[in-house]
Parts: C-alpha cells; structure tokens; sequence
C-alpha cells in the first residue's frame, strides 16, 4: 500500500513539475526582444511591414502573450508541440527524428566515462601516491578542463584531418553500402570522435568520485576481515569494496544526465550529429520557440526518468534503501 | 561591360543562337556524364519555395530545382533558358517571352506561359522584394508558349528579374490548387521544371537532389545527383572538404578556412559568381540621432575608418574595396566618388570644425555599435573601431546582441548609433540599393529598410528616373549621380565586400562564375576523372 502511495505521488510530482518547466520555459523565451519574424526577413535579405505582420498573424505572435499561453498549453495537453517557424515542420515530428542519435550519443557517452572512469578511480586508489595514479589523474583532469568544442576541433583535425581514420561529421554516410551489418558499423565509426569528446569531461569526475569513495571503503574493517580471509585483491576490489563505493557513483550518473544533455549540443554541432543538441542550437539562433520550447519539455521528461532510474538502481545496489522506501 | 549591357536593353529583339542553349557548348564537347557533387553549406533552408522566400539557403537548392525565363552569363548579359527569345518592346513596358516548347515539370506535365504567368504573379504578391514586379499589372498568354508581361510604367529591372533566383516558374497545376501558398506542403517536396529533381530533405542534415531525365535541354544536366550537406561548424567544413568528402562549398567568409583549404592541391578557390549578389560590408550611421545627424562628423568617422586595415589584417586579404552603394563587378558601380582614404587629420579639422572640441578626458563625444551577432568579420570590424576612433577623439562602445531577432530589432527600431552590417545588392539596384536611401522606405519595425533615416529629395528623384530610365548609358549616368551625393552625404560608410569564396574540388569543371553563381543551375558542371 505504502508502494502505491508512493507511486502516485511521484507521479503527481512529475505533472506539476512538467508543468512547471513548460509554462517557465515559456516566458523564458518570451522576454528576448525580436521574434522569428524577424529571422525569416533576416534569412529573406529583407521584408515589408506587411509581410512581417503577415507572418505574425500566420504563427500567432501578434496576439497577447497570455492568450499565446494559453493556445499552447492547450495544444500540448492534446499531444501536440506546435509548428517549427525555421523547418516547417510539425515540432513532434521534428524532435522524435533527431532523439534517437542524442540518446545514442549521451548513452554511449555515458557508459563510456562511468566503466572507463570507474575503473580509473579504483585503480587508482589500490596506490594512491603511484606515479599511475598521478599519470591517471593528470589525464583526467586535463580531460575536464579541456572545452568541448575546442577538444572537439583537435580531435577532428588528429584524426580526421592529419590521420584520417574517422569520419569528420553526422552519423552515416549518405553513400553507405546497403544491409544491416554494413549500417551498425557505419553508425559506429561515426560515433567514435563525438562519443570520447563528450565523455572526456564526465570521466574525470567519475574516476576523482571513485577514487575518494574507494580510499574511504579501503580503508574500512571489512575490507580488512577480507583480505584477511586471503580473498584475492581482485575480488576485494571489485566485489567487496566497488559495490559500497559505487553508490556515489550512481548519484553522480542520475544528476550527470541532464549535464551530458547540456554537452550533446556543442559536441553536436562540432560534429554535424544530427541529434536534438544540435537542433537546439539552431532554434535559438533562429528564435524557433515552438521548437526550443518541444526540445525543453522533452529534455526535462527524460532527465525526470533518469532520475527515478538511478533512485531504483540505488534500490538494487543498497537493498537498505529499498527497505526505507 | 557598358556595351555589353547596353544591348541587353537597346536591342529590342533577342534571338537565340542556333542551338537552344548556345553558349560555352564547345567547352562541354567532352563533358562526362555522371557521378554525384557532395555540396557543403552552412545554411538550412526553411523549404525550398523561392517563389515566396528569398535567401540564399532556399535560392541555391531551388535554382537546381525549378527553371526560370532567362538565366545570366558572367558579363551581365541574359541567356535563353526556359525562354528561347524574347523581347522588350520600345517604350519598355511589356516584355513578350517565347517558350520552349519542350519543358516539362517533374511530374511530366508540360511548362505552359499559364505556369508563367501564375508564377509571376505569386512571386508580386508574396515575394519581400516588392520592387522587383511592382509596376506589373498583368501577364497575358496568347498561346502556350507565348507569355506578355504587361507594366504601367517602363521597368528595365524586369529582365534581370527573370533569373533563376528571382523568378522559378512552378507548376501552377500544382502551387495553383487553393492551398495557402506559405504554407504549401509542395513547398517541402518541390516540383518544378529544372536539371535536378528533388528526393529528399533531411532538416538540418541534407538535401538530395537527383538528374532530371527529361530536361529540355538536350544531354544535360551532366551529373548524376547532388548531395546538399547541411554543416554549421566552419572548422569541419574545411577538413570535409580538404578530406575530398565535399566538392563544392559556397558563400564561405572565413578568411583563416579559405586560406588553409588553398594549400591544399585537390581544391581550387574562386571569388568569382557573387557580382548579382553583391554583398555589402558597411557602418550605417543613424542620421537623427545627433551628432551623427551632422554630415561632417559621418564623413569625419569615414575619413578615420582604415580600410585597407580591415582588408588586410581583418580578412587576411580577401575582401575588397567599395566605394559606393552599388556593389563592385556591376554596371552600375560607382566610379568617381570620394573614397575617404584613411586621412587622421582631416577627420580631427572635421571635427574640430563642426564644434566638437575634445574634452579633458580626449574625447569629443561617445558613440555604440553595433554588429549583426554570428558573423565573426563584422565583430571585429566593430572592435576595431573602438581604438580606430579613439584617434579622432571618439569613445566607441561595442554593443553586442545576444542573437539576430535582437539586433533586428534594434537597428530595425531605430534605437542605435552606428552598425556594422551586410546588405545585399541583389542584381538590380531597384531590387536591393533604392530600399536603403529612399525616404519613402523609411520604415521604423523593418530591417534593411532605409533604417539611417536618410532623407535626400535629390537621391529621391534621382531614384525614381533611373528605376524607370531604359537607355542604358542614360540609366548609368542616373546612378552615378546618385552615388556621388549618398558618398558624399555619407548616410553610410562603405567599407568592403563580404569575402565571400567558392571552394571546389579540381577535378570538377564549369563551376558557376556567373553573375549568379551558386544561385543559377549547375547543369553544365562535370567530372572530368570520376
């Protein structure tokens, strides 16, 4: 019963917040002065007073801003996310195609610096004064420090440019040969260059988190009583110590996601990746609200259910907090 | 160049030479047929109907798509394209175009003067540039293939107005069925009557366009599809086509990019095919607000302004000079203007003169800028004011704006001293240089209107002759006139040309060098090895 209870008002929780997010998100982007009249007359070389006022009327713009509101709320609660000014699409339509290679950018990305930055930190922390792990937080650090979109750029000129071993921009080849295989593979290679750009910053952090959490848990009895059992060092590490430490890890990853979202639109537009980041940018540039504002909504539901997946991971990896629940 | 463009409007009747397409055939005797052209652009088109959209993103996939009445060579002259002749009768006021009579849409429909006529009309009523078919009343169609444009006035702009980025004739069985036209769904899946058919249209990523088997004219167009590559980062333009995955990048203005790619030895660099488009780098000054509305403190900022610095150093040599509001490479350009030269001193006696004493501080007064945000160039012509005019005794504050809709809004709204800006010229100067300098166009809520508010009954009068003039040398004459007065009231101070580069791979041939460029059909280019 409690669990029901529980349910519901999480899920009350999200229709409040979701709300929240999109009447704010809405005037957010309503009080930058100029409106996408003016970038289609920017893209036309020009216009009259008419045809800006024309364009008003056809987006609705010239009416009052409450009233504007009120039209979009009411589209959104019937599904539907407006008409991009910029694309001449239906928004829904727009964000769904480009969703998958942002989730497949941010996934790989993320997997990418947890097991790599994990084992980092856990390495690192068996010898904290080893010149390894000065090497290793060297690396990492230089790693976060590093711009995406300069660490972006290098990466392209090395190994695009210079050595070219990859593909410098968007997922696939227009000119790839047909079936399956040859596809999986094409998307692959193209994901390699934007995939390291983007984790090289949360890599860092994971293997630094790591590494203090493991330093902590290493040093407790334990883990003593383990190795005194003549347990192997690997299974101390990696089946005693790493599943304590892992918790902060996991907190991290949850509050990560909407950061690596963050990223996805640099790393995008560096690499041509025709994902949301990327989309997003472009519709600030061109003041497309309607598309902005689709690109929020859908942002924020994926961060909320990263959210509750990393409270239910938390369940699985500490069974304590399951119990508290 | 004069005789050139002096046929083109003293010679009533054209016909075309023996073949329907007669110029440069010899070059293509050997032409291959195929392969496919990997274009880069920075630019992605809202949709690809150039009827109701102007802009270059729509303009160079469409001039693929659709054909026009006439297309341009590289001297200005018109060139039959979906007209095999046509003429502009004495007093100038109508302009009969014979069609061919094997053009057919997409869809296998044949091109009548009825699409013509609709076409036309479409792009009077919706089109921005008002100017370029505001004196046409009617279009008559005789027969299929005849089509009269009718006008209340003479209008020599009308025949550079039958080029391909001005006027696609689009299928009127199609556009014509009762349907919004801003909001066609044929507007995202274009049909039209040119060398490449549309495929498909990824936003944001790329556009396909395939050969048009049945083009009307014979054995063209050469290759086998273009591939348009969406890519907004400038850096992996350069490495794509440095790579050789890109073949063709237009409209390029990074100076640092153009010089890395003319290293490389499987890409040739072209400034030529921007002359109709002619792209203007200025300082607009706003002439109300004081002490801009005094012309000696403009000329003074004129005088001060280092141009062969903004050339050099700013656009690491490739821009070049403009004197004047028309743009360099047309007929009309300015030839006897002041050309304020760098001159410190003359710009301080300016000053001086006017009654603007430098204060304790060694300033006489302080003025903003502004710059359109995203092009990099204009940001840096702005910052280089600031310590340029601080050699006159003017305090220059830099004003960015966080996004286009921002300074549109700014400039458009009047509230501002000075901007850094491109202007288009557009062909005509009815089309993209009256709006700037008419007072009739002073439009407070309008970009690229006449936002200086300058206000000269002169340059109106001047204006209006020669929008209507149809003698050509008389018609130059008009235009110098009024350039010597806009150079000399200095509304404006004219800086460069935007440097805008065509990038292509070397083995390609007959790349657009056209007064058009990019923005005409590209169905003579080809492969020489594949």
């Amino acid at each position: 019963m409690p669990r029901i209870k529980s349910i519901a008002k999480r899920s009350l929780n999200i229709v409040v917040l979701l709300s929240a997010v999109l009447i704010l998100n809405f005037f957010l982007l309503h009080l930058a002065p100029g409106d996408p009249a003016e970038v289609i007359a920017g893209d036309m070389g020009g216009a009259t007073l008419e045809l800006l006022a024309e364009i008003r009327t056809l987006y609705g713009l010239d009416l009052p801003l409450h009233e504007q509101l009120g039209n979009y709320l009411s589209r959104v609660i019937q599904g539907d996310l407006g008409y991009s000014y910029s694309y001449n699409l239906p928004v829904t339509e727009l964000i769904l195609g480009r969703l998958f290679p942002t989730l497949l950018l941010v996934l790989s990305a993320m997997f990418l610096s947890i097991t790599v930055g994990t084992l980092m930190g856990v390495l690192s922390a068996r010898k904290p004064n080893s010149l390894f792990s000065h090497v290793l937080t060297f690396v990492s650090l230089a790693g976060y420090s590093a711009p995406v979109f300069w660490s972006g750029i290098m990466l392209l000129i090395v190994f695009a440019s210079i050595w070219p071993i990859f593909p410098v921009s968007g997922m696939q080849d227009i000119f790839r040969d047909p079936g399956i295989i040859n596809n999986i593979l094409d998307i692959a290679v193209h994901l390699v260059l934007p995939v390291i750009t983007l984790s090289m910053i949360y890599l860092a952090q994971y293997s630094r988190l790591s590494r203090v959490s493991m330093m902590d848990v290493l040093g407790s009895d334990y883990i003593r009583t383990a190795r005194a059992k003549g347990l192997s060092e690997t299974t101390v590490l990696f089946k005693h110590a790493l599943r304590n430490a892992a918790l902060p890890v996991i907190t991290m990853a949850g509050l990560q996601f909407s950061n690596l979202f963050a990223g996805a639109v640099l790393v995008e537009t560096v690499f041509n990746w025709p994902g949301m980041g990327s989309l997003a940018f472009e519709s600030i540039l061109r003041r497309d609200s309607p598309t902005m504002l689709g690109i929020l909504f859908f942002s924020s539901l994926i961060v909320i259910m990263a959210n509750l997946l990393t409270d239910f991971a938390y369940g699985l990896v500490d069974p304590r907090i399951q119990k508290k629940d | 160049m004069k005789t050139n463009f002096k046929s083109l409007l003293k010679v009533s009747i054209i016909v075309a030479a023996t073949s329907a397409m007669g110029f440069s055939i010899a070059a293509q005797a050997n032409a291959n047929k195929g392969g496919v052209l990997s274009w880069l652009t920075s630019a992605s088109p809202g949709h690809f109907n150039s009827a109701i959209r102007s802009g270059t993103a729509t303009g160079q996939p469409a001039a693929q798509i659709f054909a026009s009445p006439l297309r341009y060579d590289a001297e200005w002259n018109p060139q039959p394209y979906l007209a095999k002749s046509w003429k502009l009768s004495d007093d100038g006021r109508s302009l009969t175009l014979n069609l061919v009579d094997n053009a057919t849409f997409h869809d296998g429909q044949p091109v009548t003067s009825a699409d013509v006529a609709f076409s036309l009309m479409l792009v009077k009523a919706n089109h921005p540039f008002k100017t370029m078919f505001d004196p046409v009343t009617a279009v008559d169609t005789p027969d299929a293939h005849t089509a009269i444009i009718r006008m209340d006035q003479s209008h020599p702009a009308i025949l550079l107005a039958m080029s391909p980025g001005l006027l696609p004739i689009l299928p009127k069985h199609i556009y014509g069925d009762g349907q919004d036209i801003k909001t066609h769904p044929a507007n995202n899946q274009p049909v039209g009557s040119g060398p490449f058919k549309f495929v498909e249209y990824k936003a944001g990523e790329h556009i396909i366009l395939e050969r048009y088997e049945d083009f009307f004219i014979e054995g063209r167009p050469y290759l086998d599809k273009i591939v348009m590559r969406i890519i907004k980062d400038g850096a992996n333009r350069t490495i794509s086509m440095e790579r050789g995955e890109g073949h063709l990048l237009t409209f390029e203005d990074r100076a640092r990019d153009i010089n890395r790619m003319s290293k490389s030895d499987s890409l040739v660099i072209t400034d030529q095919g921007y002359a109709a488009i002619g792209p203007l780098t200025w300082l607009a000054f706003n002439t109300t607000r004081a002490p801009l509305d005094n012309k000696a403190v403009r000329q003074a900022i004129s005088y001060a302004v280092d141009k062969d610095f903004i050339i050099n150093a700013l656009m690491l040599g490739k821009g070049s000079h403009s004197n004047g509001p028309v743009a360099p490479g047309s007929p009309y350009t300015a030839s006897n203007v002041e050309t304020y030269g760098l001159d410190l001193d003359k710009a301080n006696a300016l000053l001086d003169a006017a009654g603007f004493a430098k204060g304790d501080d060694g300033y006489r007064f302080s003025l903003e800028v502004d710059f359109i945000p995203g092009l990099p160039l204009l940001k840096a012509v702005a910052e280089y004011l600031r310590p340029q005019l601080k050699k006159v005794g003017i305090k220059v504050t830099p004003r960015p704006s966080p996004d286009f809709p921002t300074w549109a809004k700014r400039v458009g709204g009047h509230d501002f001293d000075m901007t850094v800006d491109v202007v288009f010229n557009w062909g005509d100067p009815v089309i993209g240089v009256h709006r700037t300098y008419l007072s009739e166009n002073i439009r407070k809520g309008v970009i690229w209107s006449n936002t200086q508010s300058y206000s000269n009954a002169q340059v109106d009068a001047l204006l209006e002759q020669a929008g209507k003039e149809t003698d050509s040398a008389k018609r130059i004459a008009l235009y110098q006139e009024f350039q010597k007065i806009v150079v000399d009231d200095a509304p404006i101070s004219f800086i460069t040309t935007m440097p805008y580069h065509t990038v292509y791979n070397k083995d390609l041939r007959n790349l657009p060098t056209t007064i058009w460029g990019a923005m005409s059909p590209l169905d003579e280019v080809y492969w020489d090895k594949q």
